[in-house]
């Protein structure tokens, strides 16, 4: 990678042009009135189609995606996104339709939605989705507001609390607050787990439900959910599962059969779309048959969610079929627990045994501080995995830990590559015992060194100005 | 059973793995699942289909779908696309990387961020834009509670009755979970009526007001004395706009809005159904800190060059968590790329030059179909661009229909019994001729 310095503004000049449109036919239509005409300047950029084309060319050889290289990204799923999709969600009888058409010029597209939710709901155990929200925290959102959506119905209005335990995602105590409810933290065991003795005392009739992730952040299976379940349905509240981490169940565990009320979907992790530098992604909720009439009243998005993200996601489980779904979630599981074992004498694991599709390191177990020289932080490790060509995992993420190091390999990396990453952490782990300045001062080769990120926040410089 | 081709494992790598983890087979990673939750049978799945079968799959999805040319708006506008932009779009090291937070090597993303936002605050005249949101109904709706953020005590949200109706519906969801209460100003005379919005914000409880800059009926709305009004009694003003009509049109800036938020899609985004779109929000910079969603900001690395990175990270659910703006997390960076991609190509000549081709268009259309006969006007001498209103003399189901036999989705149906009409610089004059014709021999 080498570092490109251009912004699209900076390659304007006068005169130029990127666009062809047609010779304007009509007679001349009326100007918009003078009040209630643009006067501010226009200051796009005037380029010509090749600048164009070599710009962002040259802005994507600054970047790192999957199909440049291992992206260990612990609860993103970053697993290869099949090529074929790509092609499929870009026909032209898909892309032409307009979103105000009725059912009846719309068949196609109504068919991929239907076998969408028959294919979704056999693997998740869930009735029915919707497939409204364009993304997991707005899944998490819209399935919450099917959570009050139920309580209401039934007017039981006390329910304004949700239960959220501390190793959660940051988007599900945000979605919540968004959703009007009340955040209520339950605690983890030393072992990772949700404290169910914590939980009890929580559990009264103010609470709508308890949003859980299994396996958790940590990537470990919540072995007492039946309790959990039985406790929370005891109480009348509602259990929400949180899909970032459906990976590792795919063919293997289904959370309606754990007795999870609703749940969310990434589409953009487990089912293989692209992530697109942050998005589009797609994020659709499933219900139990008690919930069904709950989702109706809802509308969350502008039309029908991302459909062209959906039909990515449907051919990829096209591609699995039954055959081949359990291998997702076996192999994810495989190659993570090969990962831990092969470097928890260099990095410190919190919690030894068998993990699911992620896993946390605590940091290195010799940082190599000595004298006036601080050890190496996660941080520094990351940054230094980037100068052997791999994106680094999630850091310091779960919470939990100070120096969380969160790996998730997926199931479409091959034992070559990732003996290659377990290499990579090996030297690095020697280098920080050797001299951590090394890692202080990572990433090496890459486009650029570290940024001063204090600056940024501090003097926000947030768009373009000439100088 | 053929192997699938995304799954590299050998058996032999399997064994392996699983002798260096010391258990005997893949079921044993699951011991820690309680035997009753692991499924057994099988799933209700199909049989897994070759990449060919794929495809031919597909294409009996695809031929069960219309295919009309669009003369309809509402939201969705059928502009034209440029080869260069789905081309660069697949560059996969912009397609396949996760949110820039490893900011070394994602500078690519950034850059193209700080790009977005800087052309979104062109087009509207703000002065900060976030990194985008899902789309322009959720911006709305994030938009309505940044407005009673802003204000604290206030919690009374009014819409323009001449926003779209989605938009409406999405804000009001919002609105129902967060115990913010709605209210709506009519439309008088095909225009937000400023009497009505003084009345509700006379009651002193309004936190914001949602107008929308060209509106349902495809009115450029005059927002003269809105902000002065909203601004007297503390409120956010929030202006809803079509950012490809911002070339044209007085900007929120210029109406002095605090918030301008809108769905890209107008930025040449394929119809694709409904989505991927791509929602902005854009406001005056002493909001900034209230704004949801992710920005990037410049600086300098170690070496003083100039760098991007994700800024102002303290509104985020990721550090805040219960505490932050928004829950937004990922959103649609791609489509943003798309967009910056578009406003580059098009240039401040092009983006007009859209406008003046499909204003012209539809002023065409709409002179032409007054001359059938068949329909009366209902805001004349009212201005528009690319979409009107009409209002059919008789049977508008029927007109629809007959028109989607001749191969056009156009006269689109609206709730107050109008029909909707829209043109954009990719319908041509032949089209709209023969659209004409058929209404005429209707």
């Amino acid at each position: 990678m080498k570092y490109y310095d251009k912004l699209v503004f900076e390659l304007s000049k006068e005169g130029r042009t990127g666009y062809s449109l047609p010779s304007n036919p009509y007679p001349a239509g009326p100007e918009v009135p003078s009040a209630l005409r643009r006067e501010v300047p226009l200051r796009l950029p005037e380029v010509s189609e090749p600048d164009v084309v070599r710009h962002y060319t040259n802005l994507s050889q600054m970047n790192f995606g999957v199909d440049t290289g291992f992206y260990p990204l612990g609860s993103c799923t970053m697993k290869y996104n099949p090529k074929i999709n790509e092609e499929m969600a870009g026909l032209a009888g898909f892309a032409g339709l307009h979103p105000l058409m009725h059912a009846g010029l719309t068949k196609g597209a109504l068919k991929v939605y239907q076998e969408m939710n028959k294919a979704l709901a056999s693997i998740t155990g869930m009735y029915c989705f919707t497939f409204d929200p364009c993304a997991g925290a707005h899944g998490e959102l819209t399935g919450l507001m099917i959570m009050r959506q139920y309580h209401m119905k039934r007017g039981d209005l006390r329910r304004t609390k949700v239960i959220v335990p501390d190793s959660a995602h940051g988007t599900n105590p945000a979605s919540a607050a968004v959703c009007g409810l009340e955040v209520v933290e339950v605690k983890s065991l030393e072992n990772g787990r949700i404290d169910v003795e914590a939980l009890k005392p929580l559990l009264t009739e103010e609470v709508a439900g308890i949003m859980m992730t299994n396996p958790n952040t940590l990537g470990l299976f919540e072995t007492e959910i039946k309790t959990i379940a039985e406790l929370v349905h005891g109480i009348g509240g509602l259990l929400y599962y949180d899909g970032a981490n459906m990976n590792p169940l795919m063919g293997v565990v289904r959370p309606g059969d754990m007795g999870f009320d609703i749940m969310h979907l990434n589409l953009h992790k487990t089912f293989s779309t692209p992530h697109g530098g942050g998005g589009p992604g797609s994020g659709p909720v499933g219900v139990c048959q008690r919930l069904e009439d709950c989702i109706p009243d809802l509308k969350v998005s502008g039309f029908h969610g991302n459909f062209g993200v959906i039909l990515r996601a449907y051919a990829y489980i096209l591609s699995l079929g039954k055959q081949h779904l359990r291998k997702v979630g076996q192999y994810s599981v495989l190659s993570a627990n090969y990962i831990k074992e092969c470097l928890k004498d260099l990095y410190k694991l919190p919690i030894d045994g068998v993990c699911k599709h992620e896993f946390v390191f605590d940091g290195l177990i010799n940082d190599g501080a000595h004298d006036d020289v601080p050890g190496a932080t996660t941080l520094d490790v990351a940054k230094r995995l980037l100068d052997y060509g791999f994106h680094a995992p999630t850091i310091y993420f779960p919470l939990l830990f100070h120096q969380a190091l969160m790996i998730e390999p997926t199931e479409t990396e091959s034992k070559e590559t990732i003996d290659a990453f377990i290499d990579a952490m090996r030297k690095i782990a020697g280098e920080a015992a050797q001299d951590p300045e090394i890692l202080h001062a990572a990433p090496h080769n890459a486009p650029i060194t570290r940024p001063d990120e204090t600056a940024a926040a501090r003097n926000p410089i947030l768009k373009y100005q000439e100088n | 059973m053929a192997r699938l081709p995304y799954l590299p494992h050998t058996d032999s790598d399997i064994r392996a793995m699983l002798d260096r983890i010391g258990v005997q087979k893949l079921e044993d990673l699951y011991s820690d699942v309680p035997s009753e939750f692991l499924k057994k049978g099988a799933y209700a799945l199909p049989d897994a289909l070759s990449e060919q079968e794929i495809r031919d799959y597909f294409a009996s999805l695809e031929a069960m779908n219309a295919r009309l040319k669009v003369f309809v708006g509402a939201g969705a506008y059928d502009h034209y696309t440029p080869a260069v932009i789905p081309y660069l779009c697949s560059r996969s090291e912009f397609l396949t990387a996760y949110t820039p937070y490893q900011c070394e090597i994602s500078q690519g993303t950034l850059r193209y961020i700080f790009e977005y936002q800087s052309m979104i605050c062109e087009l509207t005249g703000m002065d900060v834009s976030n990194a985008s949101m899902y789309d322009g109904p959720t911006a709305a709706a994030e938009a309505m509670k940044m407005a009673v953020a802003c204000t604290r005590k206030k919690n009374r949200v009014l819409l323009s009755k001449g926003l779209l109706p989605h938009v409406i519906q999405v804000v009001e969801t919002y609105a129902r979970f967060n115990g913010v209460e709605i209210a709506y100003v009519p439309v008088t005379d095909g225009q937000t009526c400023i009497n009505c919005l003084k009345a509700e914000l006379d009651k002193d409880d309004v936190a914001g007001v949602i107008v929308p800059s060209v509106n349902r009926y495809g009115i450029i709305e005059d927002h003269s004395g809105f902000a002065e009004a909203v601004h007297d009694r503390k409120g956010i003003l929030i202006e809803y706009c079509d950012p490809s009509a911002l070339a044209v049109v007085k900007t929120p800036g210029e109406w002095d809005a605090d918030i301008a938020v809108g769905d890209g899609q107008s930025l040449g985004l394929p119809l694709c159904y409904g989505g991927p779109y791509v929602g902005f929000m854009a406001v005056k910079k002493e909001h900034m800190r209230k704004m949801p969603g992710r920005i990037v900001g410049q600086t300098v690395d170690k070496e003083g060059r100039r760098a991007f990175v994700l800024t102002l990270q303290a509104r985020e659910q990721h550090i805040k968590r219960e505490k932050a703006t928004s829950n937004i997390c990922s959103n649609e960076s791609l489509m943003a790329l798309w967009v910056t991609i578009y406003l580059s190509l098009m240039g401040p000549e092009g983006l007009r030059e859209v406008n003046r081709l499909s204003s012209d268009g539809a002023h065409y259309l709409y002179g032409e179909l007054l001359k059938t006969g068949q329909f009366e006007e209902v805001f004349p001498g009212k201005p528009f661009l690319k979409e009107f209103v009409l209002k059919p003399k008789h049977f508008p189901g029927q007109m629809q229909k007959r028109l989607e036999e001749a191969g056009f989705f156009a006269a689109l149906d609206t709730e107050e019994g109008y029909v909707s009409f829209c043109v954009t610089e990719k319908r041509t004059k032949a089209e709209i001729d023969r659209l004409v014709q058929v209404i005429k021999e209707g």
